[in-house]
């Protein structure tokens, strides 16, 4: 990827009296996190490649609150969520996408209440819109016939039921799918969720991501597939504690999508 | 004279009745000490739960061993009933086996009634040798010990003695009625009990008539007096269920509720109109308390969720917190919140009203370790059976924690402050969130 990319933002739109196609909230981990911005970037190569007319907020978006919330902070998280809606308003946005659950789950089910009620699509659900309406093509390129092990994000998957889309996506770049025992709507947490990712963990025998990590290496995968920018740190960090960074790799499902075909 | 044992009867019914019910009283008036929360969204839905969880116990069979003996004895206990109604009139009128003249539909109700006892008093032994053989892990956990423990011990005993006495009950009267006993009417098919009568072969009438007569007396003031343990137990759940089901969360598990109040001190705070220097309306309520400290800061629906809770550590074997050696448990904080309302209902009935007691549910019962230790992923929420949410009133607390004591563990203050000035939980500008853009 020598070129810059082109991600248009919603000022930008605005200015030229267009309305985008879908808004991409890119999260603050998206935005900041040096893991999970090649995350946003595989994402935008996947939107750009299949044409879909997409803008950001950029510096106008801002934290959407869930961490606040999940502490405590109701207070804070309301503060973060009526800003962001009043922006969102002011675009008149109608389509949310974004690549962390937690922003997914923040949007979708505690905003309206507040004032904002969008569609609002994990990029796992997205993604798979675009490969059912032809736009984007998913095959198994260099993926193909690998042992992948997916690990359910609890914001996608128990708090809004969404189990399928990534393993659609993950079945269609042939990959050979092996669950871990805990795995869908009694998947383990990663250990960052609730606000913990900013936190250390309370004393205990053992850290939630490593316990994750040691079922993940039990399946013998070539690769940990994530959905969530936070799980894909804890999973990385567990993947490191364990010395198997060198077996096993920790991808975010639409970075395999992305660097399947090298797009 | 002949009218002593009928009356003894009526005596045992209704001083039994009447004490389960003023019990039951106590427990609606304790959930009322909860905030008032309104429910009455998703009829439907609701009573698709109620239908599909608690009466078809669809998240028992998740997993599937216990499940199953779950359902025996489930089933067994709702249709061994009946005949604790033909009891009830036999003992009120002097009459026996009143319904008899139902004839061969008779015959198969008392079989299939011995059948499921049978079935139950297995069931229960194989849950017995789970709990106390097998020890599995999750009956072992530290807010086990004592009480909890002994009392899921006693429902087990309980049931197993419900069910031989209904056994030899039966023993004893079909052998009267084979030996022609007056008043003893051929009625009944005893498909199981038949094998207990060579226990009682060559006994006189008269002690057959003593064994069946005791037997009989013993299985109803039995039942009455399991009836009272209710109140006093986690067994609760097999009333409380079915309500408690109906106000579980309809919702996708993820959406954590707004607090009105905040909403509105944040919408004044935004509005460019609104006089930051007026003085409250003549009148206007004193700011409500954010989160909580107590029960009576619970709703009523955490309230019922708490006596519903049947302490069975589904929730707090697949919490990722307790499962990696932390202090929470989720089935910990559902039986702290019953302690502590049972101790305030005490005091209640002491008082007259609630006196301060210079105790509350944080601190007192649950520990702030506990309350941070949660990663908020629902896992415990999705294990139970009953749909119980512990996650609301970890939330709950934590509201209380941050928000009443500014008592948040320092890294969090240090995120909140980070989201406060630059929108992020980390010390990034938000004027760089498009940076990624231009990265290589």
């Amino acid at each position: 990827m020598s070129e810059t990319i082109k991600v248009p933002t919603m000022a930008e739109y605005m200015a030229q009296g267009k309305q985008p196609e879908v808004l991409f909230w890119v999260g603050c981990a998206g935005s900041f996190d040096d893991r999970a911005k090649k995350i946003t970037k595989a994402f935008v190569r996947l939107l750009t490649n299949a044409n879909v007319d997409f803008a950001v907020l950029g510096t106008e978006e801002s934290c959407t609150g869930d961490p606040a919330k999940r502490a405590g902070n109701e207070f804070l998280f309301q503060m973060q969520a009526m800003t962001n809606i009043e922006v969102l308003n002011s675009y008149e946005i109608k389509k949310i996408v974004t690549a962390c659950p937690h922003c997914f789950n923040t949007i979708k089910n505690e905003y309206p209440e507040l004032g904002g009620t969008y569609e609002v699509m994990h990029h796992t659900q997205f993604l798979r819109s675009l490969l059912n309406e032809g736009r984007l093509k998913v095959e198994g390129g260099k993926f193909k016939g690998k042992r992948i092990t997916f690990h359910d994000p609890c914001y996608l998957g128990r708090a809004n039921g969404e189990y399928e889309a990534p393993r659609e996506l993950l079945r269609k770049l042939e990959v050979e799918l092996v669950e871990m025992k805990r795995c869908k709507s009694k998947g383990l947490c990663c250990g960052a969720g609730g606000a913990q990712m900013f936190k250390d963990a309370e004393p205990g025998n053992k850290e939630i991501n490593i316990e994750r990590t040691e079922e993940a290496i039990k399946t013998q995968p070539n690769i940990v597939a994530a959905a969530c920018p936070f799980c894909n740190t804890m999973m990385t960090d567990g993947v490191k504690g364990k010395e198997k960074e060198g077996d096993i790799q920790v991808l975010d499902v639409a970075e395999m999508i992305a660097n399947a075909e090298e797009i | 004279m002949q009218y002593i044992p009928n009356i003894l009867f009526l005596i045992a019914l209704v001083l039994g009745i009447g004490y389960f019910t003023r019990n039951i009283r106590k427990v609606i008036r304790n959930i009322k000490l909860g905030l008032e929360i309104d429910a009455s969204d998703h009829k439907k839905e609701r009573w698709r739960n109620v239908f599909r969880i608690a009466l078809g116990q669809s998240k028992m069979v998740v997993r599937p061993v216990a499940g199953l003996l779950h359902i025996i004895v489930y089933i067994g206990f709702i249709v061994i009933n009946i005949e604790v109604l033909e009891i009830i009139i036999d003992g009120l009128f002097g009459t026996h086996r009143i319904f008899a003249s139902l004839g061969i539909f008779y015959d198969y109700l008392i079989a299939s009634f011995e059948i499921l006892a049978l079935l139950v008093l297995l069931g229960v032994i194989f849950f017995w040798t789970r709990r106390n053989i097998q020890r599995i892990k999750r009956f072992w956990s530290s807010e086990m010990k004592g009480w909890p423990k002994n009392d899921a011990n006693y429902i087990l005993y309980f049931e197993m003695v419900l069910m031989l006495l209904f056994l030899i009950m039966n023993a004893s009267d079909l052998q009267l009625q084979r030996l022609g006993a007056a008043h003893y009417v051929e009625a009944g098919m005893f498909p199981v009990s038949q094998y207990l009568v060579p226990l009682f072969e060559g006994f006189s009438e008269s002690t057959l008539i003593f064994i069946e007569r005791t037997a009989w007396w013993l299985h109803i003031l039995g039942i009455l007096t399991f009836l009272n343990y209710l109140y006093f137990s986690k067994h609760l759940h097999i009333i409380l269920a079915f309500p408690n089901v109906f106000y579980g969360k309809i919702v996708p598990k993820g959406k954590f509720k707004n607090l009105e109040s905040v909403t509105n001190e944040v919408k004044l705070m935004m509005d460019p109109n609104a006089d930051p220097f007026a003085a409250p309306a003549e009148g206007a309520e004193a700011p409500a308390k954010f989160g909580a400290s107590d029960v009576t800061d619970l709703s009523r629906i955490q309230l019922l969720n708490a006596y519903t809770c049947t302490e069975c550590g589904r929730c707090t074997s697949e919490c990722p917190a307790n499962q990696t050696g932390k202090k929470l448990s989720p089935r910990k904080i559902m039986m702290d919140t019953r302690d502590r309302l049972q101790e305030v209902s005490k005091n209640i009935d002491k008082n007259g009203e609630f006196k301060p007691d210079g105790k509350q549910l944080l601190d007192d019962y649950i520990s702030r370790e506990e309350l941070w230790a949660c990663t908020t992923c629902n896992a415990c929420v999705e294990a139970c059976p009953v749909s119980i949410d512990p996650l609301s009133i970890i939330m709950d607390m934590r509201q209380y924690l941050v928000m009443e004591q500014s008592a948040a563990p320092t890294e969090l203050n240090v995120a909140m402050t980070n989201i406060e000035n630059n929108g992020a939980p980390w010390p990034y500008n938000q004027m760089d969130r498009l940076n990624w853009k231009n990265e290589v």
